[in-house]
């Protein structure tokens, strides 16, 4: 690349889950040359876990994440249970699980709908930052803020209900879970279940309102047709909590599928970028340019053949429809599926919390001791690996953690690029407005940038701006 | 003339004991809860966490060791003593690498309950995080330093229970360490999963293998009282 003539930084990208930063480098016609999403933090969990006990490790490992620990611990529930060789949990502990599973979801996708992108959505990408933010729902919103807010309680009471603590919970144990769903603890959570329904319905038609009314503005804004990988049961039927991997092209054609957790090493290889601590995923035999893919609510409602919930069947088919069936690459149709999954969740709590095989005490199984192990389950953003070896001993002794926001590093950085080049190519003076459609590109992803690096540190995200000598000529940032 | 029968007080309450009984023993059979960390029923009390510090006739010992004496006066729950045992305890924090959040015996960790009921939320002394081992060799018991305090039950247990001395103090000072003999791993050892030490250790040093986490949060001991009249150490 010749010497860029402006960079411009965006520091921190805020209202996402991590600590992140954009450069952008122009040239001296103000012309883009280069965008991209910098992840700089660093944890090293898949280090400092090498030498604990395996049993250990559902529990440790969730201290990766304070949004969705739920998902790290059953992920590596699920690993663990074949190295205490147990392949199918009891009836019981399963749907404890899964309980626990869309529970979080529901929580998960509440919070990033209502929490971090309504306010772009509700205001305008570029509307006056002091009210473009969650105050500023709160205060035109009031309803609407509220319904998120309880939205959130819910699912967090599920995930206390099931694994001990709203936060960073005990529940899930090597081939099982450590306690049914009481009678008491259910009938908590029953009286709400229908509120909740209705108002993830109603949710659900906001997004897909909204996409409709701004489907010109947004069908170009960020997107790029990619590769989609999500695991679906194996009836094709979308399943968060376990199956096998599947993988389309951007016009819907299978690039692999049934695909084993234990088999990923065979399909998908890790790119080190040295400007980023988080990796760049890509599939095997597309090669690192072709093969990069997006996963999360929109890669699992485009890979999957159905949902086998009805009223998220139904708002699945109605977007389906707007592609004629083929994948849809929108990058802010992010939202619409995710509020879709959002449905889907509920509507499992509702199935599972009338389920009796959850009060009983056929909690735990065992069986013949492996030395390794790999789970996938999907997390509210997307596909989570765990690879774990384990020694006779009992101790970790290798672990790989592929997180969901690490499989969508090279689809965030290709729309961080597609929208600086859309919004800041040419333009003779940046606005806040105009770097916020970088954040909004960013935040269609929900990305957990501290998960991504397994990262510690507080939470936001930085913008920049280059000129062509290297000099910073702007820069935004928010605490 | 000997009596059979000794009279003090404990924070102006009057206490009966009998001759050879300690401050300890006095208050535990008068339902007085004096804060204890290292003393185990069946070992020979020693004095080393000196958590159950009382001021007896205004001198600062360890109620565990100290005999009662007719007429003492022994001040227990003052502020005073109070904060002497937040120290102590603090430092047993500090010294070590408690990281309670992934540990497996965090709600029925002894030094988390004595922490509990000393009010003691986060650490005030600066974390010194040691270099510590772990050895996993044995097929049935994890041994964590990580998380040693140095209490000596495991040695008295070991050595006066259980008949081996599978463990033993090595160094001086801050270089003291719990340890088994030179060149041994864990399996080298006599150590047995039936062996009383293995449910000796108040913390997670000493850890029965594969039954982590079995026991769901709200149903560990602390979860249910911060200091039981009985901590239960399994």
């Amino acid at each position: 690349m010749s010497a860029p003539a402006k960079r411009v930084i965006i520091e921190p990208v805020t209202r996402v889950e991590g600590h992140g930063k954009v450069s952008i480098y122009m040239d001296e016609q103000n012309r883009v040359q280069q965008a991209r999403l910098h992840i700089v933090e660093f944890r090293g969990f898949e280090r400092f876990i090498q030498g604990r006990p395996y049993w250990e490790v559902p529990v440790l490992v969730q201290r990766l994440c304070g949004i969705c620990p739920v998902s790290h611990h059953l992920c590596a529930a699920k690993a663990m249970d074949q190295i205490v060789g147990v392949d199918k949990l009891t009836p019981a502990a399963e749907k404890i699980r899964r309980l626990a599973h869309y529970g979080q979801t529901f929580q998960s996708h509440a919070l990033h709908f209502f929490h971090l992108c309504s306010p772009d959505l509700l205001f305008g990408f570029d509307a006056d930052p002091a009210i473009r933010n969650v105050i500023g729902v709160i205060r035109e919103y009031p309803d609407l803020a509220k319904q998120g807010v309880l939205m959130r309680k819910y699912g967090q009471e599920v995930i206390k209900a099931t694994v001990g603590k709203k936060i960073h919970g005990t529940g899930a144990i090597p081939g099982g879970v450590n306690k049914p769903l009481s009678v008491a603890e259910r009938d908590v959570l029953l009286p709400d279940l229908e509120q909740m329904l209705e108002w993830a319905v109603a949710t659900v038609k906001i997004a897909k309102d909204y996409t409709a009314e701004h489907l010109e503005t947004l069908k170009d804004f960020a997107t790029s047709p990619t590769n989609h990988v999500s695991i679906v049961r194996q009836d094709g039927a979308m399943d968060l909590y376990d199956g096998n991997l599947r993988a389309v092209s951007p016009e819907g054609e299978r690039i692999f599928d049934g695909v084993k957790p234990m088999e990923y090493t065979d399909y998908f290889q890790e790119e080190v970028r040295d400007w980023s601590y988080m990796k760049f995923p890509f599939i095997k035999s597309l090669g690192r340019e072709e093969g990069w893919y997006r996963v999360g609510p929109l890669s699992r409602v485009n890979v999957c053949d159905f949902i086998d919930t009805p009223a998220a069947e139904k708002e699945r088919q109605e977007f389906m429809a707007l592609t004629n069936g083929k994948p849809n690459n929108i990058t802010m149709a992010y939202h619409w599926t995710r509020m879709i999954e959002l449905l889907h969740a509920i509507e499992k709590i509702r199935e599972l919390l009338h389920d009796p095989d959850l009060q009983s005490d056929d909690l735990v199984l065992q069986g013949e001791r492996r030395e390794e192990a790999v789970a996938i389950i999907e997390a509210p953003r997307g596909s989570l690996f765990h690879h774990y070896q384990v020694n006779e001993q009992d101790e970790v002794v290798m672990a790989n953690l592929i997180v969901s926001t690490t499989h969508n590093n090279t689809a965030m950085n290709t729309a961080v690029q597609r929208v600086a080049e859309d919004h800041l190519d040419g333009q003779p003076e940046l606005t806040e407005g105009m770097l916020n459609h970088v954040e909004v590109a960013i935040r269609a992803y929900d990305p957990c940038l501290s998960c991504a690096t397994h990262a510690l540190g507080q939470m936001p995200l930085v913008v920049s701006l280059f000129d062509h000598q290297g000099n910073l000529i702007a820069r935004k940032s928010k605490a | 003339m000997s009596k059979d029968k000794i009279t003090f007080t404990i924070d102006g309450c009057e206490v009966t004991a009998q001759p050879g009984q300690t401050v300890m023993q006095a208050a535990d059979a008068a339902n007085i809860r004096i804060p204890q960390l290292c003393y185990l029923e069946g070992l020979t009390p020693h004095g080393s966490c000196r958590v159950c510090i009382v001021k007896a006739n205004g001198r600062l010992d360890t109620s565990c060791t100290l005999p009662a004496v007719e007429g003492m006066v022994v001040e227990n729950n003052t502020e005073e003593i109070n904060e002497y045992r937040r120290d102590l305890v603090d430092m047993l924090f500090v010294e070590g690498n408690h990281i309670c959040p992934s540990c497996e015996k965090s709600g029925d960790c002894e030094l988390q309950g004595v922490a509990y009921e000393l009010g003691i939320t986060a650490p005030k002394y600066p974390y010194q995080f040691p270099r510590r081992e772990t050895d996993a060799s044995h097929p049935d018991i994890f041994l964590d330093l990580n998380r040693c305090i140095l209490c000596a039950r495991c040695v008295q247990t070991s050595r006066d229970l259980d008949g081996k001395t599978v463990f033993e103090f090595v160094g001086r000072g801050p270089d003291k360490k719990l340890a088994i003999r030179p060149g041994a791993r864990l399996a080298d050892t006599e150590l047995d999963i039936t062996d009383q030490v293995v449910g000796s250790c108040p913390v997670g040093t000493i850890l029965k293998k594969r039954v982590g986490f079995a026991v769901p949060v709200g149903e560990r001991t602390y979860d249910k009282e911060p200091h039981p009249e009985q901590p239960v150490s399994e």
